[in-house]
């Protein structure tokens, strides 16, 4: 039944109340919550854009030369993504080892990636790109840091399925976990593939 | 395949062992939405007796020393945000979003009891922070609820230093814990409705506060934005926000900030945050009418229909409270525009809980009352608000007392009684026993004619042109001696009617234990939250066998039935009186 014939169901006629066509959709719970959450944080982030996009033309901006190592990180973060990829395809075949591998390759990739990151920030230090020298800057740190703590919070999710993985607990029971960890990663790369876009077109 | 609600698919409920997993680190969604509505409602208490401290002030000038300039725009501050997001929010969502939706949709709890739990003990760590400030060095900020800079961190303004850190810090944590509570509410109202519970059967007071979830979700985001961006500005001294300025004779280092870009992030949550208070109170009110005047709800699709329509446009109203601030008259002209079509589905809100009434059996209970007093103040308050929505007469009202009295009335007032009315109308199925009567309507009639005693007079002190956000009026050609007399006189209503609720409050604690047994469903009333087997709800609300539903929630006065109403898990099994007709 459409979402149009949901919202337009006469409820008071008894002929509309058909029951076992009018239940919930057929999505674990915790999917659907992701689904907020990463709506929530969309928000966030295109607001965060908003407030450069306007704060640029307020005279004093000056760009700043993005370290290059950002492309590195990137390319890392592009293979953190098919890690996870690569785990939840496992899952879904319920290959253990792989499932393993794949999981414990996204995390290091990922503390890898925020390695890069604290990097960026020294070699923007090392240049004279301070924080409070100019909005380009600070918006900089802010984005990435940002960006880093929500990958820091994923990481807490993928610390617990991974230990459940190392100790042998049923690969059905994580795989809920598995795929909630890579849509999350799935979406922190186009939020970074954004902020860097944004931050080398201006 | 038959179907199973999330609820009852092997997922273990957890039941409390001990007395502190029962009543304190508690993942029952009906204790922690006590424990929501008992922490709003002290501080609500706390911002109540500040804005009797202001209203002090504003009667009497220089009749008490406490209370000096600074102090009183920390009492306007902290009134002011508390009300808003601490109390209303937090209420409506955490209060009797938790309390509501698994009673009314026929689920078990939330669909994720611990993240439930984490969102009350995270809202209550904000609470602390934000009240921490009253003890801080130079006390809480005084910058005015709306946080504005420059001036919210320039040396000058009360609470520049530490005050406003805490402030930001809690709104911070306040976000941190609504997003919590506002996924459970959102995924327990779309997944674990019981079998039958359609969404068009779902009561309004559902469809009121999973919009305001969604609202939340989507509007808080920017407040968060704002405050992280001032915190840097604050501690970091970056120059988001903040332009060039020379402060007591010095040059500041920031630069080139842009005040303006705070004011648009901070609305663009602000107008959305209103109807994160009225959404939930106009679905809490419509069922309260329904019941209480034993009609079905009028129009309950265009009831639906509106809270989706409100909902959608107050993302694009927010810059009606930035009319003074200045912007391109096309702007403005949207801004109106856009402002006056909100009225469109908020007028066929009215009109409908009015149709209601319209020759209902109507019973003029505690809740039926302050549910009606509801209606005439949302009246008022949204009339004025037409005239506030159009920018010629905005700006010479903007920083009047006119405003004052509109966003009290619409906003202030009009949600205060649905909460009243709320606790009322719900308190037997909280506790299984009834409030006292006549203390009910002593409380309703004081509060109600209190509130208009405070704010119709202020209504015309704002078209004499009397400025908001004054400490003290002075000496002034264009207030006349009787405008001073009123503002006497407003002031000693507002302490009449902040006293007037320890009347409220003698009777939900006393009642507790004295009030007279009240059954299952005293009201009589038709939503799946009165059909428990047990009152207050045990653990799990339905005992071994989740309810089935087979109707909506407003049958009343049914033709044929043998009672005046039949409740939703009543099947349509051929007999007169089940059976509605088209």
């Amino acid at each position: 039944m459409s979402i149009l014939s949901k919202i337009t169901a006469k409820p008071w006629l008894q002929d509309q109340g058909v029951m076992d066509e009018y239940g919930p959709w057929d999505l674990p719970p915790a999917k659907l919550a992701l689904g907020w959450l990463i709506a929530a944080l969309t928000v966030m982030f295109c607001l965060f854009g908003l407030a450069y996009g306007i704060r640029m033309d307020t005279g004093d901006w000056r760009p700043l030369n993005e370290p290059g190592v950002l492309w590195l990180n990137t390319v890392v973060l592009v293979m953190c993504s098919l890690a996870f990829q690569a785990a939840r395809s496992a899952a879904r075949k319920e290959q253990a080892a792989q499932l393993l591998l794949a999981l414990g390759l996204g995390g290091v990739l990922t503390i890898g990636f925020l390695l890069g990151q604290w990097f960026a920030w020294g070699e923007l230090d090392k240049a004279g790109y301070y924080l409070t020298s100019n909005p380009a800057n600070a918006f900089f740190y802010l984005l990435t840091a940002l960006h880093g703590i929500h990958l820091i919070g994923g990481l807490l999710v993928w610390t617990r399925a991974t230990f459940r993985v190392m100790r042998g607990t049923d690969i059905a029971d994580v795989r809920l976990s598995v795929e909630l960890c890579s849509t999350y990663w799935h979406f922190l790369l186009l939020i970074w593939l954004a902020i860097f876009a944004l931050l080398l077109a201006t | 395949m038959a179907y199973v609600a999330i609820a009852d698919r092997g997922q273990a409920l957890h039941d409390p062992k001990t007395w502190i997993g029962k009543y304190v680190w508690s993942q029952d969604h009906k204790i922690i939405a006590i424990q929501y509505g008992g922490t709003a409602m002290v501080v609500g208490l706390v911002a109540l007796v500040l804005s009797g401290l202001m209203r002090l002030q504003l009667g009497f000038p220089d009749t008490f020393s406490l209370i000096d300039p600074t102090a009183y725009y920390q009492f306007i501050t902290m009134h002011g945000m508390i009300m808003v997001i601490y109390l209303l929010t937090a209420l409506f969502l955490g209060g009797f979003g938790n309390y509501l939706i698994p009673l009314m949709l026929g689920a078990r709890d939330m669909v994720f009891p611990f993240m439930n739990m984490l969102s009350y003990w995270v809202y209550l760590g904000s609470v602390i922070v934000l009240l921490a400030s009253f003890f801080v060095p130079a006390g809480p900020t005084g910058a005015g609820w709306t946080l504005y800079p420059p001036q919210t961190i320039l040396p000058g303004t009360p609470g520049h230093d530490w005050g406003i850190v805490l402030m930001l810090l809690s709104l911070a944590l306040f976000i941190v814990a609504f997003t919590m509570g506002g996924l459970n509410y959102i995924t327990t109202a779309l997944q674990a409705r019981t079998r039958g519970m359609t969404l068009m059967r779902m009561p309004l007071s559902v469809w009121g506060i999973v919009m305001a979830t969604v609202l939340g979700l989507l509007a808080f985001p920017a407040l968060l934005v704002s405050a992280i961006m001032m915190l840097f500005d604050k501690l970091l001294f970056t120059s988001f926000f903040m332009p060039a300025l020379v402060s007591a004779g010095e040059n500041l280092s920031y630069s080139g900030g842009s005040p303006v870009l705070f004011q648009h992030l901070f609305w663009f949550f602000g107008h959305p945050e209103v109807y994160i208070v009225a959404l939930p109170a106009f679905g809490m009110v419509s069922d309260v009418l329904a019941v209480h005047a034993r009609k079905n709800i009028f129009g309950y699709r265009m009831m639906v229909w509106a809270i989706v329509a409100i909902g959608a446009l107050s993302f694009i109203v927010w810059a009606h409270h930035m009319y003074v601030s200045g912007m391109n008259p096309y702007f403005g002209f949207f801004f109106a525009t856009t402002t006056l079509i909100i009225a469109i589905p908020t007028a066929i809100k009215v009109y409908n809980w009015v149709l209601t009434l319209w020759r209902g059996n109507i019973q003029l209970t505690v809740p039926m009352l302050f549910a009606i007093g509801f209606v005439f103040t949302f009246i008022n308050g949204g009339l004025t608000g037409l005239f506030l929505g159009n920018v010629t007469i905005d700006l010479p009202l903007s920083d009047t007392y006119f405003v004052v009295a509109h966003f009290h009335m619409v906003m202030g007032v009009s949600p205060i009684l649905v909460v009243f009315a709320a606790i009322y109308h719900w308190y037997p199925k909280m506790t299984g026993r009834m409030y006292d009567e006549t203390l009910g309507q002593v409380h309703f009639w004081l509060t109600f004619l209190g509130t208009y005693a405070i704010y119709y007079p202020m209504h015309y002190l704002g078209f004499l042109g009397v400025p908001r956000r004054y400490f003290a009026m002075g000496n002034t050609e264009f207030m006349p001696d009787s405008a001073h007399l009123l503002n006497s006189g407003i002031s000693i209503a507002a302490l009449f009617v902040g006293v007037v609720q320890v009347i409220f409050i003698y009777n939900i604690i006393v009642s507790i234990w004295k009030g007279k047994p009240s059954g299952h469903n005293p009201w009589k009333a038709a939503s799946l939250e009165w059909q428990t087997p047990d009152t207050p709800p045990h653990h799990g609300n339905w005992g071994p066998d989740l309810p089935e539903v087979h109707r909506w929630a407003y049958d009343y006065a049914v033709p044929g039935a043998k009672d005046d109403f039949v409740a939703q898990n009543v099947p349509y099994d051929g007999t007169p009186g089940t059976k509605v007709e088209a």
